[in-house]
């Protein structure tokens, strides 16, 4: 239980750091240290904070409201033990709908702007989230369907890898392909968005968040990579075999984690970014890719061929 | 010497009206030829420049009309828009029926609010309307773009500049015209070399100066080593648009190779102070000339590789490929020149219009697509051109290392001179005249940014907004050079 809230707080920033490291190494530069984030999140903490003139009191809360759902969200996946922090039946309707609390805050503060680069922001955003929910419920779904309704961590463990299992490797790799495209897709990262971008016209995510300073920006920071390690976090927990000893499980959790924050880094490094307006064809993806895991499911369930 | 080898001193043709005036402008447009430039010096006296690659330019001059108005040019010429709005913005000579009379640079001398003049606005309630700049979120120079956009499409873009209007033109003209070479050099900082390069000449021609050639071939290494420098930095930051790290940092890298061996020779990584009127103030050596060489083999094939990376990538060929296009027609109709106007099919190069002295082979390299990708495809071309242009020019270069600058002797009086050199953003044109007392009547200055960046309104209509950036980086425009 202690190692959950450990990695929750922790393990995110580094997540952004590793991969902002293993761009630099991949373009021949040193880089900043894996820990820079958490030098910017503290620096960020101590800054006063500055609000446009046309925000009011949605934008200076929203930050905060996002963080927190996040957080919980987090609390309901099993982060590197086999249990997660709070697990009760059918709780991924709630890890959903507080994702979808969380963007929702974050779309509404940078609409109370009036900026209207964080408008144009909004709009992209919602738009990636209307074909990722229903990838996302129908991969969460397809898992249940073998297995039966039961709580996230349970889920995940059901279906952890089992190499002798041709069937089982299928799945898990069909559905850690779904939830990586997420993860690059929510965590706003190449080839979706673009995070070093300084061009406020072809931003995501971090034009939603261009008026925000100080301790709100490191909140939006955190959660933003809160987000990425729990996407990541739920892949990891296919590595864990359901005999693992319970010693072992952190270091396989987050073994899979720092090369998954590595693998991230890779693909930021060798694709560019994609036209925006193909962005949307691309973010269907997971979509077919949770039909795929369905369909390996039922296969398996029948008894394979 | 042959009558269109840089510099280029000019006779002025003196029209008694300004119909017979008008009138040869037509008839010159229509046999090929493009302006220079359109000006007043002193609200009284009206000149224009004419010009067509391989022939001497035409100047032409006649009196501003008593009434202070006359038909405006740009109704038929669209090339004469934007000079049209400075003359008018400098001067108050109305030209009557132009499409969008409006300021240019905003002088405080001018006393015009940018208030006073808005932008083209829609009440549709279907179109958004999205301002950026002056201020931006990168280190770039202050601009003002308004779009005008349908959801994500935009269906209209003004740009408005004047931000870093500093009165260059009038700096230079008061005081020793030979001692202003480094007023030359800040004329817009990316281009050093080819604005002092225009001024050099021009000066030279007007104290009647010839500096012999090993000095000329020193002066074509620096123009093509800069334009080598400043190509990369455009591939490199194009790369960055799209987000191609590999592109971003090795072209970087790259480039400051190249700007390192401007270091080497001259002390100043962007060639500043390199040139002078007269000569240059660094030669280079047997010992630098080999450096040079083994440095400039080594770059090429690390550049031939990075750019076959980059343009066989499918990501990056997915976002430059017809990107941002702009036709040949809109090259010939708003004379544009440059790597913009070249990779829309235009053949117009200065080094083949106006070539200078001691220039070493040159072909004009063109693309016919006129999109992101064909403006970026010519830079690399360009680069491997100039590569190739510098190993000739250093092969025959002798033993320089302390070269003698000669000193210039007063301007010869009443004579105009115009210097036309292809920088690596396109045609920079310099004119200036004497007076009869030898001292220096006006001294113009133009940028091909000037021209330029209307392509990029056009470029970008029809285009998602989200990709104004790379079309943006992809004519990499100057500022400055347009404000002076």
């Amino acid at each position: 239980m202690l190692t959950n809230l450990i990695f929750i707080i922790f393990l995110p920033l580094i997540f952004v750091g590793l991969i902002t490291k293993t761009k630099a190494v991949w373009a021949g530069r040193k880089g900043p240290s894996i820990l820079q984030p958490y030098y910017n999140f503290f620096k960020l903490l101590r800054k006063s904070e500055i609000h446009s003139i046309s925000s009011g009191i949605v934008f200076r809360i929203a930050p905060v409201l996002a963080m927190v759902s996040v957080f919980c969200a987090a609390m309901l996946v099993p982060f590197g033990s086999k249990e997660s922090l709070v697990s009760f039946k059918g709780d991924f309707f709630l890890f959903m709908s507080l994702l979808a609390l969380s963007k929702a805050a974050t779309v509404i503060a940078a609409m109370e702007t009036g900026s209207s680069f964080e408008g144009m922001g909004a709009s992209r955003e919602i738009s990636f989230t209307a074909f990722l929910e229903p990838a996302f419920l129908l991969i969460i779904g397809s898992l249940a369907y073998s297995v039966g309704f039961d709580s996230m961590g349970s889920l995940f463990y059901m279906h952890s890898v089992n190499i002798f299992n041709e069937w089982s490797v299928i799945i898990a790799i069909l559905t850690a392909m779904g939830l990586f495209i997420m993860m690059l897709v929510e965590g706003a990262r190449v080839p979706f968005d673009d995070p070093a971008t300084h061009l406020e016209l072809t931003m995501i995510h971090e034009v939603m968040v261009l008026d925000t300073s100080g301790i709100n920006l490191a909140f939006v920071h955190y959660s933003a990579a809160l987000k990425m390690v729990i996407y990541s976090a739920l892949i990891s927990n296919f590595l864990i075999p359901g005999n693992a000893i319970s010693i072992g499980i952190p270091f396989i959790f987050i073994g899979g984690n720092l090369a998954l924050a590595i693998l991230t880094g890779l693909v930021e490094s060798i694709i560019p970014r994609y036209r925006i307006s193909r962005n949307l064809e691309l973010v269907i993806i997971p979509l077919s890719v949770a039909l795929l895991v369905l369909t390996a499911l039922i296969v398996n369930n029948l008894g394979g061929f | 010497m042959e009558d269109n080898h840089n510099p280029l001193i000019c006779n002025i043709i003196d029209f008694q009206s300004y119909t017979e005036f008008q009138g040869s402008i037509f008839s010159l447009w229509s046999r090929g030829y493009y302006p220079l430039f359109l000006f007043s010096s002193d609200a009284q006296n009206l000149y224009c420049g004419m010009a067509k690659d391989g022939e001497k330019p035409n100047v032409l001059y006649t009196r501003v009309p008593e009434s202070r108005a006359y038909p405006s040019l740009s109704a038929d010429i669209p090339a004469f828009h934007i000079l049209e709005r400075e003359l008018w913005e400098e001067t108050g000579i109305i030209p009557l029926g132009h499409p969008w009379l409006k300021p240019l640079r905003y002088p405080k001398t001018s006393g015009n609010k940018m208030a006073a003049h808005p932008f083209l606005a829609s009440d549709s309630p279907s179109l958004h309307e999205v301002g950026v700049g002056p201020v931006h979120a990168g280190v770039i120079e202050p601009g003002h773009f308004r779009f005008i956009c349908r959801g994500e499409t935009i269906e209209h873009l003004e740009i408005q500049l004047g931000y870093q209007h500093r009165g260059v033109a009038k700096l230079l003209e008061q005081g020793d015209l030979r001692r202003k070479i480094s007023l030359a050099e800040s004329i817009a900082g990316d281009t050093a070399i080819g604005n002092g390069l225009a001024y050099c000449l021009a000066v030279e021609a007007l104290c009647d100066v010839r500096v012999p050639a090993a000095i000329a071939a020193i002066r074509n290494i620096a123009l093509e080593l800069e334009r080598i420098a400043m190509h990369l930095a455009d591939l490199s930051a194009l790369s960055g648009d799209v987000a191609y790290l590999s592109g971003l940092n090795f072209f970087a890298a790259l480039r400051t190779t190249i700007i390192n061996s401007s270091l080497a020779i001259c002390g100043s990584r962007f060639g500043k102070r390199w040139l002078a009127p007269g000569g240059v103030n660094y030669g280079i050596s047997k010992e630098q000339n080999k450096t040079l060489r083994r440095t400039l083999s080594e770059a090429r094939l690390q550049i031939d590789k990075a750019a076959k990376a980059l343009f066989s990538s499918a990501g990056v060929q997915n976002r430059f490929d017809s990107t941002g296009s702009i036709t040949m027609q809109n090259a010939i109709d708003l004379n544009l020149s440059g790597v913009t106007a070249k990779a829309a099919g235009l053949v117009r190069d200065a080094r083949s219009g106006f070539p200078l002295p001691a220039q070493a082979d040159y072909e004009v390299l063109i693309c016919e697509t006129g999109d992101v990708h064909a403006r970026a495809w010519l830079r690399y071309q360009e680069t491997m051109q100039s590569l190739t242009m510098i190993e000739e020019l250093l092969t025959r270069l002798p033993d320089l290392s302390n070269p003698d600058r000669e000193q210039l002797p007063l301007p010869v009086p009443d004579r105009l001179a115009i210097s036309i050199v292809e920088g690596w953003r396109g045609r920079i044109v310099h004119v200036v005249k004497t007076d009869s007392q030898a001292n220096t009547e006006f001294y113009r200055v133009y940028d091909p940014s000037v021209h330029n960046w209307f392509a990029l309104a056009l470029a970008v209509r029809g285009e998602s907004i989200s990709d104004f950036p790379l079309c943006n980086k992809s004519f990499d425009l100057s500022y400055c050079g347009n404000d002076l």
